[in-house]
């Protein structure tokens, strides 16, 4: 196989794995009929609580462990973004707030959070590390990625990668084969019909809100500890990855068997501009790059045009997605 | 204590929504294996009232009683656990959803989830009581009387033995309604308590055993059906004698206003709606518009309002009161160029907000939807608007908090008011309705119907798309029955009989083609 097109492929997966772990998240949100557009906030929330914590632990910890500093990360970053999810489900569903408004503050909200306390660590250096959740987060499957170039590419990746794909089978199951999936889609697509048949619509926003905040926490976490070599910095590209997230939900028509390869797809779509060149033997100018970059938006509003032309029910967003539901309103 | 306990007992429930109170003091019963009309004009309280007991809302004050129980229902689940089941006006149904999942969703959570067993006992269900549903097939394919099929079964399948339904048969077709009694009566007569809402007085009495009258939220009485008469259950429901008639004027010198030649619309399927369609209408006259809805009712009117393009070969052609004998071609023209002309349109869609009026707006910001553009003036004269509501709030009773309350915050029945008065306020020359009574109460029905002739003696075209043969054959001049997206005929009204417009409307009648 082509080496250039090795490497294509592993910087493609690890990247469309944390927008995959984003647009799960946002899937199972707007099931609900949320539309949290904090994604990007709630990426820096996850990825900032999972690095702090695991660089923390390194620091203060005499002989640290690889496994507790993998757990400990992991549950900061689930906690910091749940709670992320959490203010969003009160703000829009017990205040009821408006979505998009309340989504973009929490964007940025997150994003100053984390730059906010990300300067007590980085104490004036450009960037900060924790080497040894790097080590145990981009480890690879022992014997298997050692077969050759089908198993560099297959298996060549960190668990959060493998985690992502048993996960969207798993969301998958949930909202198509279980009582709770098929509550939480009505609510999404009529809460009046869910509220009279009994399902308790809030319970059911408030907790897809959070799981889902929760799942794009990891996407944060994935990027800074694993895609991002463990590293803290000033810059970075976190915001760029959680819009792509979003875009990701609406190319896989909330689907999240779509969202595994889908996400892959728009990992190769967002490097075309550093691998196809060398693959097909030409130079492009850097100018061109930043254009290549936005083929996977091209690629999204494509996918809605033909999705709107089909006019396919099942294709088409939950029908309450964006508005708060008051039980005694007409 | 006597054994026999009715299935639900009401006790002095009031409700009050900010200042307007819905329910005042209402006290109730409905028993087992009985049928319970409950009839009131539009904003009465009658749908306010029925939420309590399904758990959409909390009475203020007082007590439910089911069977001689006190209890409390906070929400459809409670109720649901009590056995009542509610089958509202618009469809509790996800769209998305098959039927089978539909009815999984409302199932108890202490059952095991299993979507074949939901299937098994959905078709008992349909067998027991002679349904025709395909537990497979999605909402959203659904005609109307499917999803109302649908929604009973899904009650049923929760256990349901008080059944409420509110305006059951507003959406549905006679045949259709006729379909439903049969099994409302297979119900009642299985031991279950039905309240039915309508506003079809003759349905009233041909299904209820009991009729039960609000007044302005409080409760006047109730009469055993067998001792009722439509003039009495009126007069109870107004609180004053109401005339029930019809008032036909003959046209006066009736002068052709629209010629409407070989008007085809293609469907989606290559089966077009609307077939060589090809008639006239007279100033001067109501031409009643009989048919199945979906026969072409609406590509009709919505044809010659410029809302939907023909196919090539159509002529619409429009004679205006001062141009004299040169008629004007409609087709290609757009929908407000024709507007302007005086031909207008009031469709009164299945959902009363989806075309016509905007529900977050007051009433006389939606009279202003037709007048803003009016005068030269880059800012808009909000006084002749806010007269024109006030006016139609007087005329037609429009019972509202004030004309600054958004409409979708009013009863269906006062939307549709508001609809209509607009409408006929605007001084046409061509006037279409259609369904321009759906929902409404008898007394505002005949308000309209009173309004209809008066436009009808100023010399207006009248098109009138109705759903009551009655009301058609007493109304109208002459009537044009649609089957099939084909005119079948255009009878006159003062000689036809119901059974001719019936045959007429489910079968085409062989060599009269054109009419």
């Amino acid at each position: 196989m082509n080496s250039s097109l090795v490497a294509w492929i592993l910087r493609a997966v690890p990247f469309g794995t944390i927008i995959m772990y984003g647009a799960m998240g946002e899937i199972l949100t707007e099931k609900s009929g949320n539309l949290n557009l904090g994604v990007p906030g709630i990426m820096y929330l996850g990825g900032f609580a999972g690095f702090a914590s695991a660089y923390y632990y390194e620091k203060l910890a005499p002989h640290p462990n690889a496994v507790l500093c993998v757990l400990l990360s992991l549950l900061c970053a689930l906690a910091a973004s749940m709670l992320g999810g959490l203010i969003y489900a009160f703000l829009t569903v017990t205040l009821r707030a408006n979505q998009n408004v309340t989504g973009l503050a929490l964007t940025t909200f997150g994003m100053g959070v984390a730059n906010f306390f990300g300067v007590y660590i980085l104490n004036g250096a450009t960037y900060s590390a924790a080497p040894l959740a790097n080590k145990a987060y981009a480890a690879k499957l022992p014997v298997l990625s050692g077969l050759g170039t089908v198993g560099q590419v297959v298996f060549g990746y960190g668990f959060l990668v493998y985690a992502a794909i048993v996960i969207a089978v798993a969301l998958h199951w949930f909202l198509t084969r279980t009582r709770a999936g098929l509550a939480l889609r009505a609510v999404g697509e009529n809460p009046a019909t869910a509220d009279a048949a009994g399902v308790n619509v809030t319970r059911h926003k408030y907790l897809a809100t959070s799981i889902g905040a929760g799942l794009c926490g990891v996407g944060g976490l994935y990027y800074v500890l694993d895609y991002n070599q463990g590293i803290w910095s000033t810059t970075g590209q976190m915001e760029a990855l959680g819009w792509l997230a979003v875009a990701l939900v609406i190319f896989t028509t909330w689907k999240p068997l779509n969202a595994i390869w889908g996400a892959y797809l728009f990992g190769m779509l967002y490097w075309l501009y550093q691998f196809l060149p060398s693959i097909l033997g030409l130079s492009i100018s850097s100018a061109m790059t930043e254009l290549v970059q936005m083929v996977p938006y091209v690629v999204t509003i494509l996918v809605l045009i033909a999705v709107s032309l089909r006019r396919k029910k099942e294709d088409q967003p939950p029908a309450h997605l964006g508005l708060a539901y008051f039980r005694e309103e007409r | 204590m006597p054994k026999r306990q009715p299935a639900i007992r009401l006790e002095h429930i009031t409700k009050t929504f900010g200042s307007v109170v819905a329910n005042r003091d209402i006290s109730m019963e409905v028993d087992r294996g009985e049928i319970l009309a409950l009839l009131g004009e539009n904003g009465s309280g009658k749908t306010t009232l029925m939420n309590m007991i399904a758990g959409i809302y909390y009475p203020d004050e007082g007590h439910i009683f089911l069977d001689g129980e006190p209890v409390d229902i906070r929400s459809p689940r409670d109720a649901l656990a009590h056995g009542v089941g509610m089958i509202h006006q618009h469809f509790k149904l996800v769209d998305v959803f098959s039927a089978a999942e539909n009815i999984a969703l409302a199932m108890g959570e202490d059952e095991k989830f299993d979507l074949r067993r939901v299937r098994q006992q959905a078709r008992a269900i349909c067998e027991k009581y002679d349904f025709a549903l395909d537990l497979e097939q999605k909402v959203y394919e659904m005609s109307v009387s499917q999803k109302q099929t649908l929604e009973i079964v899904k009650v049923l399948y929760r256990g349901a033995d008080i059944l409420i339904l509110d305006e059951p048969t507003a959406v549905l077709t006679p045949q259709e309604a006729e379909r439903l009694f049969v099994v409302l009566r297979n119900m009642r007569a299985d031991g279950k308590a039905i309240i039915i809402i309508t506003h079809k007085l003759h349905e009233v009495l041909a299904i209820s055993d009991r009729v039960a009258i609000l007044r302005k939220g409080e409760y006047v009485g109730d009469v055993a059906t067998k001792d009722a008469t439509e003039s009495a259950l009126t007069e109870m429901m107004v609180g004053e004698k109401v005339a029930l008639d019809i008032r036909r004027t003959p046209p006066k010198d009736p002068v052709c206003r629209l010629r409407v030649r070989d008007l085809t619309v293609p469907g989606p399927e290559g089966v077009p709606l609307l077939q060589n369609a090809s008639f006239e209408a007279y100033g001067g006259e109501i031409l009643g518009i009989a048919g199945i809805s979906g026969n072409g009712q609406r590509e009709l009117l919505e044809s010659i309002a410029g809302l939907q393009a023909p196919a090539p070969g159509a002529r619409i052609e429009y004679f205006p009161p001062d141009g004299g004998d040169t008629p004007v071609e409609l087709l290609g023209k757009s929908p407000r160029a024709i507007r302007e002309a005086g031909i207008h349109l009031s469709f009164v869609p299945e959902d009363r907000l989806g075309m016509g009026l905007v529900g977050s707006m007051g009433m006389t910001d939606n009279m202003m939807l037709k007048s803003y553009g009016a005068g030269a003036s880059p800012l808009v004269d909000r006084r002749a608007p806010h007269e024109l509501a006030e006016e139609v709030r007087a005329s037609l009773g429009v019972v509202t908090p004030g004309l600054e309350t958004p409409v979708s915050q009013l009863s269906g029945g006062n939307v549709q008011k508001v609809l209509v008065g607009r409408e006929l306020a605007a001084d046409p020359v061509v006037l279409m309705t259609a369904y321009a009574v759906r929902g409404l109460d008898i007394n505002t029905s005949y308000t309209i119907y009173r309004l209809l002739d008066e436009q009808k003696q100023r010399g207006v075209a009248v098109l009138y798309v109705g759903e009551e043969l009655d009301v058609l054959l007493e109304l109208c001049d002459r009537i044009l029955v649609l089957c099939g997206g084909r005119v079948n005929g255009i009878l006159d009204a003062r000689t036809a009989t119901k059974e001719e417009i019936g045959l007429r409307m489910t079968r085409l009648v062989e060599g009269e083609a054109k009419a």
